[in-house]
């Protein structure tokens, strides 16, 4: 624990300069196994401190935390602190930082809290986190927060499925479409043929069947109940508001795969925060949150009624209802889901120049590949995905839906300053073979990626996959390209779409090794995941 | 009673493919799943037929299925198929045990001993050399050369028909071509046998149960008609089947 031996003063006379005692706290967590209620099914999981409702440990930036876990599962544990600056050691993701926590044993994590805002924290072993093993951080800024607030809500999502873990990666490996039950049939066929003509409906068929692809393949695990807070639709997880009252809403998505499309049936949401990081308040109708993303937002009802948090999964299989109501018992509308999107050839637009297709008929279709992303181009929203996309989001009420392009970060957390190399990351994949990989290589035969402290390097992610992938890099910001210079947004998870090149800069100011992998459950598990190591800097 | 000692026997061959299977199945998932971001191995079982033949003059029970265990980079199958007469013989048991490796993105190659031992005719033994995987526009395919004194060419074709995303027509060709003469087996080189199948199930709960109503058709060609023609028995047989298929 050399590092806490650096840090600790250093807090402390931070917190002397600005007249604050540094403050110590200890938090108590137990992992516990739980049975699981979604009022649909019912079903053994894991969860914090004995419950399906996720546990929020709410801090102070410049405490000292000293959190205890305890493992009361038969199988070894961790808990990684997502989004969280600290010593490499504390980070808990067995065999990179530590060597997890074994049965009947309790762990203390100490580090200091260097930060401000909304983050999150879940088990990094096996299956655990779809299983349950997650909770949300709230860290109060020192100076209060920017936009201040009457109410402050976690509204914190994930898609609970009957099927454990475990069994989802067996079935996905025994074959890829297990979950897929909203695939064309003979009746879309049927549908298709007469709103296109037979001949345009089977060109289209044959096109796909080509590539051995459905564009019905968005989520990749279907029949789950998503959850607010650990409550279905009809658990109706409701947070009381008077009118009138500015709420914020801290928005998690603890996904094991699914994407929400995030709404407010007759709120505009005032998007203040993205991972953790304050950004310019930019008002929209409605956003999509990747899998591990937060977003805070401010909304602010003025009418004594009871208003919908809607989220959508992105493919439009699922759909959760909580309520903001100003009083308990108040039942929110319940919408429609929207019809389902489908994938067009755009989105395979990466994967032909990823894999060799060579004597493949493509049906005459002009296969342009990795087209790079031109940031604030084309429809609102669009920017981060490959032109003609089918998966595109657009808002219920047809109003503003966020993009990555609509982030600025409020004050740069770094000087702007030229990257000093360029690494390529290639999202690769078999989806047929439900295989994950970065540049066409799995975890477990890949070399590290090695990054020297100090320096600043600008990674290119190409996806050549069919899917979107949310990728984390553990340990230091992933500053999004979106041709803001020194107000980029600062991000600790970046969705890159299909067949899109995006780019990111990190300033890597934190030694030791990380990890690095895409935030999707059975991807990372497949081993779409790299083990990152900076080296030099303080010891 | 000699019936009844037949089916003991096939009883331990069915016992003797599974402690053949089991030590090497062991030794795949003896790696199990500590490390992050290190793929698991796993496994899966598809019973893709179990089912009550109804023909114009016997009834059957016939099955197929497939066990396995491994990683991406191979697996190891248990592949079973078979047929037996209602209160009589097992006119049909193969098995097959086989390492499958990935060869292309969408095939795999494998290699096995593969055993067919039905009632009333001598034990054959074989090496196997295939093809399994996923052809453009859908179709599973699978082939394979048999390698013994009596050689022949086995291939598959199946197509799963959605009507809808629970209801599944699946039609499927079956067909051997003996490279070689087999009197004992009353097989002629060149006299193939031709199955076709035509299933539709319904996905009851999840993927794991599906009853199925369906019909099968299996005819012989060349030589081996001949024979059979000569004794006065059918070259083919029209079967009503109904089933579950299982996969866990």
């Amino acid at each position: 624990m050399k590092h806490m031996n650096l840090l600790r003063p250093l807090a402390v006379v931070l917190g002397l300069a600005l007249g604050l005692p540094a403050q110590a706290g200890t938090y108590d967590i137990t992992v516990d196994k739980v049975r699981i209620d979604t009022g649909t099914f019912k079903k053994n999981g894991i969860g914090y401190n004995g419950s399906q409702t996720p546990t929020i440990l709410h801090f102070q930036e410049g405490e000292d935390v000293v959190i205890r876990v305890k493992n009361n599962l038969r199988e070894s544990t961790s808990i990684h602190w997502h989004g969280l600056i600290l010593p490499f050691q504390q980070d808990g993701v067995p065999g990179i930082s530590f060597n997890g926590i074994k049965p009947g044993e309790t762990f203390t994590y100490r580090f200091p809290i260097e930060q401000a805002g909304t983050y999150w924290f879940h088990s990094h072993s096996g299956f655990q986190e779809p299983d349950g093993a997650y909770g949300a951080i709230v860290i109060s800024p020192k100076g209060g927060e920017a936009v201040p607030t009457d109410r402050d809500h976690v509204v914190q999502f994930t898609d609970k499925h009957p099927h454990s873990g475990s069994r989802i990666f067996r079935n996905l490996k025994a074959s890829a479409d297990y979950y897929n039950r909203a695939q064309r049939t003979a009746q879309d066929l049927i549908e298709d043929a007469g709103a296109e003509g037979l001949k345009a409906a089977l060109q289209d068929r044959k096109m796909w069947g080509a590539m051995r692809m459905m564009p019905t393949d968005i989520e990749d695990v279907q029949g789950f109940t998503p959850l607010i807070n650990g409550a279905s639709t009809q658990q109706n997880w409701t947070g009381i508001f008077k009118p009138g009252e500015k709420v914020r809403l801290r928005l998690i998505n603890s996904s094991a795969t699914t994407y929400f499309d995030v709404r407010v049936p007759g709120l505009k949401m005032t998007v203040v925060q993205a991972d953790g990081n304050d950004v310019k308040p930019v008002v929209v109708n409605e956003l999509r949150i990747a899998v591990a993303e937060t977003y805070d937002v401010i909304v602010q009802p003025r009418e004594a009624k009871a208003y919908s948090i809607i989220g959508e999964s992105a493919g439009r299989t699922a759909m959760v209802r909580g309520t903001l109501a100003p009083s308990a018992g108040m039942v929110g509308p319940y919408y429609k889901m929207r019809p389902q999107p489908l994938l067009t050839m755009a989105d395979m637009g990466g994967m032909m120049s990823g894999m060799d297709h060579s004597g493949m008929d493509m049906g005459g279709m002009d296969m342009s590949a990795g087209m790079p992303v031109v940031p604030s181009e084309g429809a609102p929203g669009a920017a981060f995905y490959v032109p003609g996309s089918g998966l595109i989001p657009t808002a219920a009420n047809g109003g503003k839906f966020l993009g990555y392009e609509d982030l600025a970060a409020r004050k740069p957390l770094y000087r702007d300053r030229p990257a000093t190399r360029e690494i390529e990351i290639r999202l690769t994949g078999n989806m047929e073979r439900y295989i994950w990989s970065i540049d066409g290589v799995k975890y477990e035969d890949a070399d590290p990626i090695r990054l020297k402290y100090g320096e600043r390097v600008r990674f290119k992610f190409v996806n050549e996959t069919m899917m979107a992938h949310p990728m984390h890099l553990h340990g230091m910001w992933t500053i999004i390209d979106t041709g803001k210079g020194a107000h980029d947004p600062v991000k600790h998870t970046v969705s890159v779409a299909p067949g899109t090149t995006l780019y990111t800069e990190t300033e890597v100011d934190a030694p030791g090794q990380w990890a690095f992998h895409c935030h999707l459950s059975y991807h990372m598990a497949g081993g779409m995941f790299r083990k990152v190591i900076v080296e030099g800097g303080p010891s | 009673m000699g019936a009844y000692s037949k089916e003991t026997n096939h009883m331990k061959k069915l016992l003797l493919g599974t402690a053949l299977g089991l030590p090497l199945a062991l030794t795949f998932t003896s790696v199990a799943m500590a490390e992050v971001g290190v793929s698991p191995t796993v496994w899966g079982v598809r019973i893709d037929k179990l089912e009550y033949r109804m023909g114009d003059e016997e009834n059957s029970f016939a099955w197929g299925f497939e066990a396995w265990t491994g990683n991406d980079e191979l697996r190891l199958v248990w592949k079973s198929e078979g047929a037996k007469i209602e209160g009589g013989d097992f006119e049909e048991m193969d098995n097959q045990i086989r390492l499958q490796k990935p060869i292309t993105d969408f095939f795999d190659g494998f290699i096995g001993i593969a055993a067919s031992t039905p009632d009333g005719a001598p034990e054959r033994y074989y090496g196997a050399f295939g093809v399994t995987g996923l052809a453009p526009q859908w179709f599973e395919v699978e082939a394979a050369l048999y390698v013994s004194e009596y050689p022949y060419l086995g291939a598959e074709v199946e197509y799963e028909g959605l009507l809808t995303n629970r209801l599944i027509l699946t039609p499927s060709i079956e067909a051997s071509l003996p490279l070689a003469d087999d009197p004992e087996r009353e097989i002629v080189a060149g006299g193939g046998s031709v199955e076709l199948g035509l299933r539709l199930s319904y996905d009851l709960i999840g993927r794991s149960v599906s009853p199925y109503i369906g019909v099968n058709y299996e005819r012989a060609f060349g030589g081996t008609a001949d024979i059979l023609r000569d004794h006065g028995d059918e070259l083919d047989e029209l079967t009503g089947v109904v089933g579950i298929n299982f996969m866990f």
